[in-house]
């Protein structure tokens, strides 16, 4: 649909993510900033996003007020989760999965419970909370998401959850007025550097009314990221560099403690 | 004060990494050992990457290592020769080494297997230490002589084929077995991300008979370049050397190490052999107990590639 459109207009309707006739509502967001910087004193960040609805003035206002889920999702990557069991008498890694191409962070925000803004069939449609995420798993030869109680799946989101690296906050939403919004985004400080793609969904009565995404990056600046280059890219020099500076602490060290 | 490490990827605060390095480096310096098996565990406690806590580890014990290594061969403890052979055969033990962690790693059970090394090893060298250095210190007290070595006291050992002289340790020894104890220190220093010093010193010291004055000398240079060998390595195969975080390490570590050693000469030798048996013997069991009862998680994540 957006296709048919002139260009300008098509440019338009996606920087403000307006998805065609289908909705009435489009979304203006913003976030506080698109670029988190990771320098020798970064201990985590919270990012801000606000916006607002606005409603097309020819549609019939809403009765029930909007619903809004916030869906922040890291830099995708392979995990693999394994389970211990007891052999012989001491614990051992028995069995495990790899989950492929999952988020390495993800925070679901919404203004209530997601159980209340829309019923089951939407909720896994639209991927509504961290148990409707598709986290597709390596079962043998087979490559499937499984049901949100598989026990390793549930391990893989506590474990994600613990470390702050997976969260869902069912009042992370607030209505500042029935149409102005804003929502935190808390970064921890383990959170790896990526571009993170922000999903912003709204809803009313159980439909999907708005969508619109947006995106920011972290990233490492200055001797962070010289030195994460350098190790990545330039690994020989590196490693010997290191391994001078090594000799080089040791020799000083030698220098500095003599008593002979 | 909060850092942020570039490669381990998260901050850590710097005078708690400074005061693990220094407190390592005051048990490696007092007892002449790299710390590595101390040093590893602890950092990954404090949320480092086991790849990541490893491979810095090995450049903190290049450093310390060396100035260890400097103030022992002024003093010509160093046997360059029992060195060099020394390290022909760690460095295939190391080689091998690599390629079973990177197996093990594949099949998930790399920590089964560094769990148990730690275990069998560590308690079985701690155990022996300490049973020896209880009868030297009662031997001691009934006022008999504690010598170790017995010198003629030969075993099979020294009928071995190939004969060297090293002339430093003032010994006359087949290389065969030399080589061999080198490619095993080779072998468990990359499966387990430790020195190896701990296991070299005694064996040197029992089963080859060379004397305590040139061993720990001897293996501090074989720990200097082997963990160079390794920081090189885990640098270019896994880039999960972290120069930020072993810098910290180092510089609390040879200056632990300093004060370490002054206390090392102040206790008597018998008492610091029982000291290092007891706190090698903790280690192994503390490993062995982790083992036996049920973890707090029977779940562990693990990134397994793609783009993080």
């Amino acid at each position: 649909m957006i296709r048919r459109r002139p260009l300008g207009a098509a440019l338009l309707a996606l920087v403000l993510g307006g998805l065609g006739p289908a909705h009435a509502e489009r979304l203006i967001v913003s976030i506080s900033n698109h670029r988190v910087t990771v320098t020798s004193s970064y201990s985590g960040e919270e990012l801000v996003l606000f916006g607002s609805v606005e409603r097309d003035p020819d549609t019939v206002a809403r009765r029930g007020g909007y619903d809004m889920v916030v869906t922040v999702s890291g830099p995708r990557a392979d995990m693999v989760t394994r389970r211990k069991e007891r052999r012989f008498g001491i614990w051992v890694n028995a069995d495990s999965r790899q989950f492929l191409g999952v988020p390495t962070y993800l925070a679901v925000s919404s203004n209530r419970p997601i159980d209340d803004i829309a019923p089951a069939d939407v909720r896994r449609r639209q991927q509504l909370g961290i148990d409707n995420i598709l986290l597709t798993q390596r079962v043998g030869t087979d490559y499937a998401d499984v049901v949100a109680s598989d026990p390793f799946r549930r391990a893989f989101v506590r474990l994600r959850t613990e470390h702050g690296l997976y969260r869902e906050a069912a009042n992370g939403v607030t209505f500042l007025t029935p149409t102005l919004f804003r929502t935190g985004i808390a970064l921890p400080a383990e959170v790896p550097t990526g571009t993170y793609e922000v999903d912003i969904k709204l809803f009313t009565g159980g439909v999907l009314v708005g969508h619109t995404q947006t995106a920011f990056e972290i990233v490492k600046i200055g001797f962070e990221q010289f030195i994460a280059t350098a190790a990545n890219q330039h690994s020989l020099i590196y490693g010997l560099a290191t391994a001078i500076m090594a000799l080089l602490t040791g020799w000083i060290a030698s220098i500095v403690f003599r008593r002979d | 004060m909060q850092l942020y490490l570039p490669i381990a990827d998260l901050p850590i605060n710097v005078f708690l990494v400074l005061a693990m390095g220094a407190a390592v480096g005051f048990v490696s310096g007092m007892f002449g050992i790299g710390g590595g098996f101390l040093l590893t565990p602890l950092l990954i406690f404090i949320g480092i990457a086991p790849a990541v806590a490893v491979a810095s580890v090995s450049t903190h014990i290049a450093a310390s290592s060396l100035s260890g290594a400097l103030s022992y061969w002024r003093k010509r403890s160093i046997d360059p020769a029992l060195a060099l052979v020394l390290l022909g055969g760690s460095v295939v033990g190391t080689v091998l080494g690599v390629w079973l962690f990177t197996l093990l790693r594949d099949h998930g059970q790399l920590d089964l297997v560094i769990a148990l090394s730690y275990v069998v090893l560590l308690t079985g060298v701690g155990g022996a230490m300490c049973y020896e250095g209880l009868r030297a210190i009662r031997r001691a007290r009934r006022g008999g002589n504690a010598t170790l070595r017995r010198p003629g006291a030969h075993t099979w050992i020294h009928g071995l084929p190939l004969k060297m002289r090293f002339k430093r340790s003032k010994i006359y020894l087949s290389v065969i077995p030399v080589n061999i104890i080198g490619l095993l220190i080779g072998f468990l220093g990359a499966i387990m991300g430790v020195g190896g010093s701990f296991i070299l010193i005694p064996i040197l010291i029992y089963v080859l008979r060379i004397p305590t004055s040139t061993v720990i000398g001897t293996s501090m240079a074989l720990t200097l370049v082997t963990m160079v060998i390794a920081t090189i390595l885990h640098a270019v195969t896994n880039h999960q050397v972290d120069a930020v975080l072993a810098l910290i390490l180092m510089i609390g570590g040879v200056t632990g190490a300093q004060f370490g050693a002054q206390a090392g000469h102040r206790i008597r030798g018998e008492h610091l052999r029982l000291l290092l048996g007891l706190l090698i013997l903790a280690v192994g069991v503390r490993f062995a107990v982790e083992l036996g009862i049920k973890p707090d998680d029977i779940y562990t994540i693990r990134l397994s590639g793609g783009g993080a």
